[in-house]
């Protein structure tokens, strides 16, 4: 089957096996930042952005994306590099591994809600399954992170 | 500018961040077949008949092999130097299939629907024998997990197949039943550890494909790429020379990737089809056919004298192995080596203890390697014992903790405590916790009691007279340098770790070295990444080659001077005279000059391995809420004070640690590999099995309080596997002193909690 | 693995319908679950472009569509209004934000799994299901229908006064429930829903009358009675053992949360 659908901000079109998984279909389209870290949408390594909002790629078909606007972190690099650095400046992205799903949702959760709380954030992040930080130094990083756009703004 | 000791960001860090295809799969051969194993349904059975022509006839289909396609030497998948220590027990496939996920055919073919397809149809008939599930009664049953004639065990450590045994050994110094009898109080109780998943993000993966020479090349997902090559080999049943092994950026390992989990499968259908191949384990397959940590019963005694000096210590391991037997006779060993040392008074001590094959996943190594096990038992014991003296466990520790100079019983691999600070990491993390204000218990008022409780740990830095770490540094035409390794970063950051001591010891930016690692052509010898080795072991490597390259630029540039080699110094951007400080040559011009009319390498290769394996040090204490009715624990405050050594990058200390008691508050609360009666694994998913959440993690906080270690680089010590050690001690003893409850079994459930409190009232 | 042979984006329920009829075929929902089996589907049939995710609110009712996510109720402001956040409560806990993206409540509903919070948490309230053949019936009764090819349309909720309370018993932040109970009163009746026992979500019946005229009772007389029915419902309410919890454990949670809910319904504690 046929879709139409905007990935990163190109529009195109694709033939498609009706039953192929969106995580596996952004693989074969070149985007490898998208993971799988299981096969029971509990790890949120798959996680992109579908009209702006963080879902699980390894549970949305591809003939679900018709129409629709596709991010990955492919389109996300200077946001990803931005926040990257807090991230890595922690010393809290250990593997990598869980990395672009969880940037994806750490992106997505500062566009929707304004000035987090801890608990905000760990609520919001914890389909993001890390096995090496053990996550407190993830969390002072969007802290940090916060604080440095926060100062931005306001100067 | 100086870096070892400063939080420098990790060299792979924007890579890692911005999500390049950097990983095994990412870089598999496009082309690749997929690999897929059948795997057994049946806990202990025997392939009658396989049938797999109408597997073969599926479309795209290109290989399915059997038990007859197969070389029949055994051989072991566990990572670890000559001798091996675990026996000979398994082939690619086996007639014999011991465990319910065990290998029955491997099909290959040009899509995963093919494949998946062809898996359907083979046909297999088993003959179906009961098994053995129960590690009680393993050991001597009758029925036995390895009947066959060529198990073989190359180092003899007790262990004998037609006993169901593994390994078994007892190590006794001094009398302990006459210390023991002596003893005003002595306790003895019965602690279960379960089998935990290592769970690192990225499944065990292999690639491989053929070069230009027809050498088998292995891009694998591995801590151990030396070792995966001699294992490869050896079930291929060909040279190790003509495997060469790649490691990319690794999703993790804890231990779980210290095994060659999925290099055969793959490696023997590019070596039969010449084709690239790659297999791609599944979550699931991850949970039912990998190398768990071994599920342990430890029985502890201990007794000590009026004052609370502990005088004996017996401690007596049973660990199941599972169906096979990677890294048995070796984890089983920390167990009591790692344990009874934390007690330095002790006058006896013995450490026994049986390793049983049963029918389940076989175990393997998981950070802690048995420390963890053996740490929550005799921490558990000795603080029960606190208890019935009525003493702090806190107190109870100071006065028996090891000290510097002082002894570590029944640790073989350093003859003293040369470097120690167990005594300021107990104080430090008295003052975090504010203990004496918190212990034992608060109620809240509101159904809610916070309880304290404190483990102590001790781990080693590489394994003694064992391990090598290698590292090859050469100075490149521009000036810069390149550093070879051959140890495996994870994700740890041993690659940067080891780029920061090259730049201290050669006086450079860290910009102007390259690393490089890992590949089995190139990288000079390292036995990789585990039991905590990497820094001690392969940094002692990367100081003695740049000692050693330094040695040879200043001699280069001497004679380029035209002056005596002793007469200058090297100040990291210039050779020059020491009287005459104008008189010098640039790094880039000696690194120009070394490509031409040369006959002099500036390059060092060097080895190390050390005689000792000094223990890194540590205190926990845990903070828990408890709700009184449900049994819900809350771990609210974790504090974690380490003696590492020198904390080479106190950034990527700092998250080992957090990481490594994040992964221990999983094994005390929750996580527990469960089996089904037919031997089937319960928890097979993330669905089932249940590793923290950032919400199932509390505040983490860590310190350092540093010795100096001699024989480290930069006076460093390990800290990998340590950190794992003290969360089931400290929150089991936390958990009792908040709810008067004492639970010896792990996880802690909030089911345990809750009936035990209830219990305990209905006792009153 | 999943097969799916053809995938059709229905334009109405009514296609849906005639396509659904097939025992092969198959309604999406949010596939969280779907895609875990190893079905063979002859058409995937696609609700999403009809509308159906969202949630109207009129002067009698919130009508929600099938495909409405988890995380649009869960941030549903109204919804949440109406029950204390009780929605926001129940939805919470269900892996994470990105699930809850693709999880639909028709999905949940439709389902009627044994460990749903969700189905517990609408079984509290005076809920109808919308089917396209069946008509609308009470979430009480499609509860204990056989898996049919009907459509599940809207999810009703009418809204009567309601208090009401939802609680989970979990052994880790975001795993399934070892146990799940809203307590409501609806209008005048008093509702105590358990689910996860493990079996699916039930009514704990209250023939003795314990908790009647709830509202009406004293603080004191409130307190008795709770604790009364707490009992009787730890006695009477069936459970079972599985991986996360035995039996005992979730008799002695019905027990506990079912006073703790009511508590809470009847004001005396703020939160747990």
């Amino acid at each position: 089957m046929n879709i139409k659908f905007w990935l990163n901000g190109i529009q195109r079109q694709e033939e498609i096996d009706p039953g192929m998984l969106l995580i596996d279909f952004l693989r074969e389209k070149g985007c490898y930042s998208v993971k799988r870290g299981c096969e029971t949408a509990n790890c949120g390594l798959c996680t992109v952005l579908m009209d702006e909002k963080p879902i699980l790629s390894c549970s949305m078909l591809a003939a679900r994306i018709d129409g629709k606007k596709i991010v990955t972190l492919e389109g996300l690099q200077k946001e990803a590099e931005e926040f990257g650095d807090f991230l890595a400046n922690e010393g809290a992205e250990q593997c990598g591994f869980c990395n672009p799903g969880f940037i994806m949702n750490v992106i997505a959760m500062l566009r929707e809600l304004e000035e987090p709380d801890e608990e905000q954030i760990k609520e919001y992040l914890a389909g993001n399954l890390c096995r090496c930080s053990g996550f407190v130094s993830q969390t002072a990083s969007i802290l940090k992170y916060l604080n440095y756009k926060k100062t931005q703004e306001e100067s | 500018m100086k870096y070892v000791n400063q939080p420098v960001q990790k060299t792979d860090a924007m890579a890692l961040v911005t999500g390049k295809p950097v990983y095994t799969d990412d870089l598999a051969p496009k082309d690749s077949l997929i690999v897929k194993v059948l795997r057994s349904p049946h806990a202990n059975a025997w392939v009658d008949t396989i049938k797999t022509e109408n597997a073969m006839k599926v479309p795209g289909i290109v290989c399915v092999l059997t038990y007859e396609d197969v070389p029949q030497k055994r051989f072991t998948l566990a990572g670890q130097t000559a001798p091996e220590m675990s026996p000979d027990d398994r082939l690619i496939l086996d007639r014999h299939v011991r465990f319910v996920g065990d290998a029955v055919a491997i099909v290959a073919g040009e899509t995963e629907v093919a494949v998946d397809l062809a898996l359907k149809r083979i046909r297999v008939k088993y003959q179906v024998e009961t098994p053995v599930f129960d590690i009680h009664t393993a050991k001597d049953n009758p029925i036995l997990v390895h009947p066959e004639e060529d198990w073989k065990l190359k180092i003899p450590l007790g262990g004998d197949n037609k006993r169901n045994l593994c390994a078994s050994a007892v190590e006794e110094h001094g009398d302990v039943e006459k210390v023991l009898s002596e003893c005003k109080y002595t306790v003895e109780h019965t602690y279960h550890t379960r089998a935990n998943q290592q769970t690192m993000m990225e499944t065990f993966r292999t690639a491989c494909y053929l070069d230009h020479t027809g050498r088998l090349i292995v891009l694998s997902s591995t801590q151990i790429p030396f070792h995966v090559r001699r294992i490869v080999g050896r079930a291929l049943d060909i040279p190790a020379s003509k495997v060469r092994v790649i490691k990319p950026r690794i999703g993790g390992g804890f231990g779980a990737k210290q095994t060659s989990i999925s290099e055969i499968y793959p490696a023997i259908v590019t070596w039969k089809t010449g084709r690239p191949s790659k297999m791609i384990y599944s979550r699931y397959e991850s949970m039912i056919c990998s190398t768990p940590r071994h599920e342990m019963e430890i029985t502890v005694r201990a007794g000590a004298d009026e004052n609370g000096i502990i005088r004996a210590l017996d401690v007596y391991t049973l660990s199941n192995t599972g169906a096979y037997g990677e890294h048995s006779s070796t984890t089983v060993g920390l167990s009591g080596h790692k344990s009874i040392g934390l007690y330095r008074h002790t006058e006896a001590h013995r450490f026994a203890f049986d390793v049983v094959y049963t029918n389940v996943q076989s175990a393997g190594a998981y950070r802690g390697y048995g420390a963890t096990q053996g740490i929550f038992a005799v921490e558990s014991a000795v603080n029960e014992l606190a208890h019935k003296m009525g003493m702090d466990p806190v107190k109870i520790k100071e006065l028996n903790m090891p000290i510097e100079g002082g002894p570590l019983p029944g640790y073989p691999d350093v003859p003293y405590a040369q470097s120690c600070a167990m005594d300021r990491c107990m104080a430090k993390a008295k003052e975090m916790m504010n203990w004496d204000s918190k212990y034992p218990f608060r109620d809240m008022g509101n159904g809610k009691v916070r309880g304290v409780g404190v483990a102590m740990a001790m781990q080693g830095s590489s394994i003694a007279g064992v391990d090598v770490g290698g590292a090859d540094i050469k100075l490149n035409e521009d000036g810069s340098y390149t550093l070879a390794l051959g140890c495996t970063d994870m994700g740890t950051g041993c690659d940067t770790v080891l780029a920061q001591m090259a730049a201290d010891c050669l006086e450079t930016p860290m910009e102007n070295i390259v690393v490089f690692s890992v590949d089995t052509d190139i990288s000079p010898y390292d036995s990789g990444s585990y039991a905590s080795a990497t820094t001690y072991t392969t940094g002692m490597a990367v100081v003695k080659a740049c000692n050693e390259l330094r040695r040879k630029i200043c001699e280069f540039g001497a004679d380029m001077l035209e002056t005596d080699p002793k007469s200058v110094d090297f100040d990291g951007n210039y050779v020059f005279c020491s009287e005459d400080e104008g008189k010098k040559v640039s790094l880039e011009e000696i690194g120009i000059k070394s490509t031409f009319f040369n006959n002099r390498e500036l390059q060092v290769v060097k080895q190390h391995s050390s005689p000792l394996s000094p223990p890194p040090f540590m205190v926990g204490m845990a903070e828990v809420e408890v709700d009184k009715e449900t049994g819900s624990v809350d771990v609210l405050d974790y504090v974690a004070v380490v003696d590492c050594g020198t904390p080479i990058n106190p950034n990527l200390a700092r998250v080992q640690t957090e990481g490594g008691i994040a992964q221990g508050i999983g094994m005390a609360l929750f996580e527990d590999v469960q089996y089904t009666d037919k031997g089937k694994i319960r928890n097979n998913s993330f669905m089932q099995y249940k590793i923290p959440t950032r919400q199932d993690i509390g505040n983490i906080r860590v310190d350092f309080e540093s010795s100096y270690e001699e024989s480290g680089p930069f006076g460093a010590k390990s800290i990998g596997e340590l950190v794992i050690d003290t969360p089931c001690p400290a929150i089991a003893e936390a958990i009792y002193n908040a709810t008067g409850v004492r639970v010896r079994e792990l996880p802690i459930t909030p089911e345990k909690i809750a009936m035990g409190i209830l219990k305990k009232n209905l006792e009153k | 693995m999943l097969k799916i042979k053809s995938y059709v984006k229905v334009n109405s329920i009514a296609e849906a319908y005639e396509l659904n009829q097939k025992k092969t075929a198959c309604v999406l929902g949010g596939m969280v679950w779907l895609k875990m089996g190893n079905r063979n589907i002859s058409t995937a049939i696609d609700l999403s472009g009809l509308g159906l995710e969202g949630i109207q609110e009129t002067d009698d009712e919130f009508v929600i569509g099938c495909m409405t996510s988890l995380r649009a109720l869960e941030t549903d402001k109204r919804l949440n209004e109406y029950t204390q956040g009780a929605i926001r409560e129940s939805v919470r806990h269900i892996v994470g934000v990105q699930f809850r993206n693709c999880a639909t409540v028709g999905g949940s509903i439709w389902g009627r799994y044994g460990f749903s919070d969700v189905l517990t948490m609408f079984l509290g309230m005076d809920t109808w299901v919308e089917l396209y053949n069946a008509g609308k019936i009470p979430l009480t009764e499609f509860v204990n229908r056989k898996k049919d090819n009907d459509i599940l349309v809207n999810i009703i909720v009418r809204k009567q006064p309601l208090r009401v309370c939802y609680m989970s018993q979990r052994n880790t932040k975001t795993d399934f429930p070892v146990l799940t109970l809203c307590a409501s009163l609806i209008g005048n009746e008093a509702r105590t829903v358990i689910g996860a026992r493990s079996a699916r979500a039930v009514i704990a019946e209250d023939p003795e009358h314990i908790l009647e005229n709830f509202a009406e009772k004293s603080e004191e007389e409130q307190k008795e009675a709770i604790r009364k029915f707490a009992g009787y419902a730890a006695e009477h309410v069936s459970t079972s053992g599985n991986m996360r919890g035995s039996k005992e454990y979730r008799t002695l949670l019905v027990e506990v949360l079912t006073r703790r809910a009511w508590e809470t319904v009847g004001g005396m504690k703020d939160e747990y």
